[in-house]
């Protein structure tokens, strides 16, 4: 059976399933999302209003045994940037969505009547809507404990916290994994886009029907040598034994690691809160230094951390999030980082905006920094009860900064800089610049190049040559979100032949199309542009494609480097 | 000449973290990476005072030598 578009209008609770519009058809993830947003909804529209539109799309190669391919995109007018927003996650939907032959799901609208919450049911057949009261205001864990009861083990839940709820601009979607923890879509607050529909959770009914392939005997064949390509790549290796967190080390020792509200350029604790010493008290404590966040992941870099009594704390508690809690706020606490990684994932909080937000309160004299404790209490406490703080904090760094009025406030288009200082690593400055969605490391990666020396090597403290490697893994990296694929293949895609070719040939043998290289591209540069497109009629300008100044005029130790690219090299980014 | 060493990752396994060592002058990155039986395959960057460097580079007196294996995240 064709995939279809499920389309929910919460304006009038009416639901409808079409067919996939041709123009559609080549598209997933990312790729698809952005094209529907940027169809569909009015740039200038208020993001928490009745014309924005929530879509949630499977990768092209979502469903299928294709190894890391199960993430799922969702997308909207992001309210924390006001740009056009994709995030993605791992966890089980994106594959149950493509069993049930759901290409996207549209929720539109919003119910005049603001007092009521509902819920979404996804079965073969369509979407039904209910109205829900159970789980309103529960946090995601207590959440997904009740469908599962309520539904079964193995429903597909995607779900917002009380952050979603409060329409906080730092909230996340939450989407539930195999162990029936949460992994999340977290950047640009699409939690609050959920929440503003009064949409609760989306429940996903369990199939046990398969994707069809056009051609399932090529397909093994590629996913065969793509696996193989992801598995015998070392940086594969060190992320199943570290984890992203790995990357503290390296990063502290180049000097790009932001300190103390981006004070500093090394974090004293670094030691402390790295992925080895992780790897260490995860082992002593009897947890998993390895763990997929979806089913067919061969990379596994994800972990199970336990608490100082050997019982489960957190899952996917990654390098940005750590970096944050750690370097950032200056925690050299490893429990307080879990415990706090733990309460956001429960509140339903983007664990990069909100720890930077409390960087920058730390800085106005709000908490101390270090002060962990505290900064756990402030998220139990305020946030997410929503008390005045817990609402500042909870709607990013931005709304701190103005809030306290601080200066140095360490955003792109509202959106919070991750664990990357782009003063010592300019290439990723190109990107946070650049990106259509704000400050976001993964839209174009090039610590691998400036940094890990995949890819090539760039010096990370030259200007030469960061606009053309931003821009080409920008166009890379919009491709490879299209397809369902975890970013981390792309440390195989970088440095092994054989790697690309198979995933295209998975491409093709799903659809029975014939996709080359050049096309690929070209769907990567077609995505950038759309998504540019929109921001462009929303109101935005080259003139928003720009740091903060304080990176310009406060130089980063230990190079003591400022950020020095010029507006015209930026602005050079989009002649393609 | 005495110089920082510092490891990363699992080539701190039955190794060290960081330690002071000396080594003749004119030794390069790549000796002291086999001097410490590290295969040259496995390593992805190596730095000298949080710079990257090459392995045929020779440290100075008192420089601090940092060597990772291949590793990512993001
Ligand atoms: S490598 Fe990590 S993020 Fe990627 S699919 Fe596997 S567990 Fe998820």
């Amino acid at each position: 059976m064709a995939d279809k578009i499920f389309r929910v209008n919460m304006s009038d609770l009416s639901t409808k399933v079409e067919p996939v519009p041709a123009a559609w058809l080549g598209l997933g993830g990312r790729g698809l999302t952005s094209t529907v947003v940027a169809t569909e909804v009015i740039p200038t529209c208020q993001p928490l209003g009745r014309h924005n539109k929530l879509v949630i799309a499977p990768g092209l190669l979502s469903g299928t045994p294709a190894a890391n391919s199960g993430r799922l995109s969702c997308g909207a007018k992001s309210p924390l940037t006001g740009t056009i927003k994709e995030a993605n996650a791992g966890g089980t939907s994106a594959q149950m969505l493509a069993k049930l032959g759901v290409k996207a799901l549209i929720v539109e609208g919003k119910p005049q009547d603001e007092s009521k919450w509902y819920s979404l049911h996804v079965t073969r057949d369509g979407v039904t809507i209910s109205e829900e009261t159970e789980v309103i205001g529960l946090g995601n864990f207590a959440t997904v404990k009740v469908l599962n009861q309520r539904l079964g083990e193995k429903v597909g839940v995607i779900t917002i916290g009380p952050a979603g709820e409060m329409r906080m601009s730092a909230a996340n979607i939450s989407i539930k994994d195999p162990d029936s923890h949460l992994r999340s879509s977290g950047r640009g607050g699409l939690g609050a886009v959920m929440g503003s529909k009064k949409v609760k959770f989306i429940s996903i009914e369990h199939t046990s029907e398969q994707v069809q392939l056009a051609d399932p005997e090529a397909f093994k064949t590629a996913n065969r040598l793509f696996a193989k390509a992801l598995v015998d790549n070392p940086i594969s290796k060190a992320l199943a034994q570290y984890g992203t967190n790995v990357l503290v080390n390296i990063i502290n020792e180049s000097g790009g690691l932001p300190t103390q509200n981006f004070t500093k350029g090394q974090f004293a604790g670094h030691e402390a809160i790295s992925g080895e010493t992780m790897h260490d008290t995860i082992v002593a404590r009897g947890g998993k230094p390895k763990h997929n966040c979806h089913q067919g992941c061969v990379i596994q870099c994800s972990q199970v951390y336990n608490d100082l009594k050997g019982n489960y704390k957190t899952s996917g508690f990654e390098y940005e999030t750590i970096w944050a809690l750690g370097a950032d706020c200056c925690i050299d606490n490893l429990d307080h980082l879990a415990e706090a990684d733990s309460l956001m994932d429960d509140i339903g909080l983007d664990s990069i905006e909100t720890p930077v937000a409390f960087g920058v309160a730390m800085e106005a004299g709000v908490l101390k920094f270090g002060d962990g404790a505290e900064l756990c209490r402030i998220l139990r406490d305020e946030v997410a009860k929503g008390t005045p703080l817990g609402r500042i904090i909870g709607n990013g760094a931005a709304s701190v900064g103005r809030v306290f009025g601080v200066t140095r406030v360490p955003v792109v288009k509202g959106q919070a800089i991750p664990a990357y200082d782009p003063r010592a690593i300019k290439g990723i400055g190109i990107t946070y610049a650049t990106s259509t969605q704000g400050a976001d490391h993964t839209m174009g990666y090039t610590i691998a190049t400036n940094i890990l020396g995949v890819g090539g090597k760039l010096d990370p403290l030259s200007k030469e040559g960061q606009v053309e490697l931003s821009r080409n893994l920008q166009i890379a990296t919009a491709a490879i979100d299209s397809t369902g694929m975890c970013l981390f293949i792309a440390f195989a895609a970088l440095d092994d032949a054989t790697c690309l070719p198979a995933l295209i040939d998975m491409i093709n043998a799903r659809f029975g199309i014939s996709l080359t290289a050049d096309d690929v591209t070209n769907l990567g540069k077609t995505i950038l542009k759309t998504e540019h497109g929109f921001n462009l009629a929303a109101g935005f300008s080259n003139k928003d494609d720009r740091l903060p100044e304080f990176f310009a005029e406060e130089p980063i130790a230990p190079h003591n480097v400022v950020w020095d690219i010029s507006d015209a090299a930026i602005d050079s980014f989009w002649d393609f | 000449m005495r110089l920082t060493v510092k490891l990363f990752a699992y080539f701190r396994d039955n190794r060290f973290k960081q330690r002071e060592m000396d080594f003749p002058e004119g030794t390069r990155v790549e000796d002291i990476i086999l001097s410490l039986g590290i295969n040259l395959e496995e390593v992805g960057v190596t730095m000298i005072n949080s710079r990257h460097c090459e392995l045929s580079q020779v440290p100075k007196d008192h420089d601090q030598l940092a060597i990772f294996p291949a590793i990512g995240g993001g």
